[in-house]
């Protein structure tokens, strides 16, 4: 285990002045514009936003993929300029290789790092054996749910023990009642580990559960709105959703999401339309009104 | 840590059935394969079918449209079959035509897989290959003829050529078009597992690449024998497509079906040779 996962209590994220611009046909598309974000070591961390405001782009130039246009990504002090198996990272479509088994999956990165194929068999078996999944090992990504093939995505990002681990959307495919075990296999893991974690999605709830901050973008040309600490305890219990301490911080961010997803819609919807809306449909069903 | 362990919702393993009688089980297999022996049995009355009416269009000699007056009925095409199976001439004639497909569709495979590979990955490559393959493509191996006889100093060679090319072009086709369909999230994922190019190439796009690769080959081997036969009745000694040829020239018309049939059985065998060999390639495709 301790061979498998080093590098704990370290991954300090640094990203300042950040700006990324596309290059289209039409010009440059700004998709991020001005942004300053950190992740301290050990630290869960969460950017929400509207659709299309930037929150994969952002991730993608931490993860190396995409350089920024302006401003700089470091990871403990380093520049990043490339992917490097230091910072792992999960994909909402899975990203499993459907020519691997499941144990070949998770054992991949320790077979880039050219581990003997006997040391990393059974470092693979003891991750897959914490996430619940050593019954699947020699099974084919395409024979299993998409939870479990999340979960396998998870733990081939964890194998080679990087500094960071970077999720996109990753439950965003999932059922609801999945997508809660999911959560809580992730806080298990994090919590284990010590290990920073960025987190895009755009669940409210889903951020404020895991996180000890979250980001809020604004709409496209995305930056950061507001940074809202999460000081909720750990470990945290699904009845905490219910607390007023949560609901407060949910209507907050709610309300931050709310504004931006309306100006991301080019703003014609007022808030006053909406309510209109909902009064109409009161007391009738949806097909009285259609 | 509980919560993994019980958190997982691991799907319902049916437990150990008990032990079932032979007519159980016997029943539970007619159940669960009807649909294919359904198929098998019509498949075969079909079969049956085609012999008769064959029988009856030859029997009677029936000209309509088409004339059945000198073609052989299936019991002259038998005879002349189990005479064939004992004379040594036949079988080299297929041992042959075997060999030639065998050296001209594995130079093909040879050089089209890793060639679509290469280009598939590399622009410049691409970019220099890609306009002469297009030219060269659309001229049917058979049209080749004159000058692979031109080009090869024996007859065997410029024949085993005409293979060759016939199978080239699909399997290059067809491995560049897989290229260009790897899921680019799946290079991604692998580059920050840590591999570098090599490995991705090794790992990523050639796995990926495979199905349409085997679509390649099995395309590519029906060309093979389609151009090779061709070629065999312009310009060969020797060879099954040779044969059926020499038969209609000796008027032994038992021997033109029996030629054609022979093709049909060894083309049919090698394209079920590829489908096996891309089974045991690509065991997560298998079902
Ligand atoms: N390759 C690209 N070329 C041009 N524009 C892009 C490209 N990728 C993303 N965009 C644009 O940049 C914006 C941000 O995209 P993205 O980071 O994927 O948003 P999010 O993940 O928050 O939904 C979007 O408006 C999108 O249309
Ligand atoms: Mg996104």
């Amino acid at each position: 285990m301790s061979e498998v996962i080093a590098n704990t209590s370290k991954g300090h994220i640094e990203v300042r002045n950040f700006s990324l611009a596309y290059e289209t046909i039409e010009g440059p598309v700004q998709a991020v514009t001005d942004t300053q974000i950190h992740v301290k070591p050990g630290e869960f961390v969460s950017i929400v936003g509207p659709s299309g405001c930037g929150k994969s782009t952002l991730l993608n130039a931490v993860a190396g993929f995409l350089k920024p246009t302006t401003g700089i990504v470091t990871v403990d002090g380093e520049r990043v300029n490339g992917p490097s198996a230091e910072r792992g990272m999960v994909f909402q479509q899975y990203s499993l290789f459907p020519w691997k088994t499941v144990r070949e999956n998770v054992e991949f990165g320790l077979k880039m790092r050219g581990m003997p194929r006997s040391q990393r068999e059974r470092a693979a078996r003891t991750l897959l054996g914490l996430a619940g999944l050593e019954a699947f090992e020699k099974h084919y990504p395409e024979k299993l749910s998409g939870g479990m093939k999340q979960r396998v995505g998870i733990v081939r990002a964890l194998a080679t023990g990087p500094k960071v681990l970077l999720l996109d959307e990753p439950f965003g495919a999932l059922d609801a009642q999945t997508r809660v075990i999911m959560q809580q296999i992730l806080t298990n893991m994090w919590q284990r580990l010590k290990i920073s974690v960025l987190f895009v999605t755009h669940d409210i709830d889903e951020a404020i559960f895991l996180s000890d901050r979250v980001y809020c973008m604004t709409a496209r040309p995305g930056s950061i709105k507001a940074e809202i600490p999460i000081p909720l305890e750990r470990p945290r219990q699904q009845s905490m959703m219910m607390s007023s301490e949560f609901l407060a911080l949910r209507r907050g961010l709610m309300s931050l999401i709310r504004e931006e997803s309306l100006k991301a819609m080019g703003g014609e919807i007022n808030d006053m339309g909406m309510q209109g809306l909902s009064i109409e449909l009161h007391g009738h069903s949806l097909a009285d009104v259609i | 840590m509980p919560a993994i362990a019980e958190a997982g919702p691991l799907p319902a393993v049916t437990p150990p059935a008990p032990p079932a009688s032979f007519g159980t089980l016997a029943l539970r297999w007619y159940r669960l394969n009807r649909a294919g022996l359904r198929a098998t049995a019509i498949g075969v009355i079909s079969l049956l079918a085609f012999l008769l009416v064959w029988h009856l269009l030859t029997t009677y000699r029936v000209v309509f449209f088409v004339r059945f007056t000198n073609v052989p009925s299936p019991l002259a095409v038998y005879a002349s079959f189990t005479k064939a199976i004992h004379d040594p001439k036949f079988l080299m004639h297929i041992l042959l035509s075997c060999r030639r497909i065998f050296i001209g569709f594995s130079l093909a495979a040879i050089i089209g897989v890793p060639l679509g590979l290469i280009m598939g990955r590399f622009k410049l490559v691409h970019e220099v290959i890609f306009p002469v393959a297009e030219v060269l493509r659309p001229i049917p191996a058979i049209a080749w003829v004159p000058m692979a006889i031109m080009l090869w100093p024996t007859n065997e060679q410029s024949i085993v050529f005409i293979t060759f090319l016939g199978s080239f072009f699909p399997i290059l086709v067809n491995t560049l078009h897989g290229m260009s369909l790897v899921d680019p999230v799946l290079v991604r994922a692998a580059q920050c597992l840590g591999a570098r190019e090599r490995s991705i190439f090794r790992e990523v796009y050639f796995p990926a690449s495979l199905p349409h690769i085997f679509t390649g080959l099995t395309v590519g081997m029906g060309v093979a024998w389609v151009s090779l036969i061709a070629a065999e009745m312009i310009s060969g000694q020797y060879g099954i497509g040779y044969f059926t040829w020499e038969a209609y020239s000796l008027v032994q018309y038992a021997d033109i079906a029996l030629g054609m049939i022979a093709i049909g059985v060894l083309g049919l065998g090698s394209s079920l040779l590829i489908r096996g060999a891309g089974q045991l390639v690509m065991p997560w495709r298998s079902t």
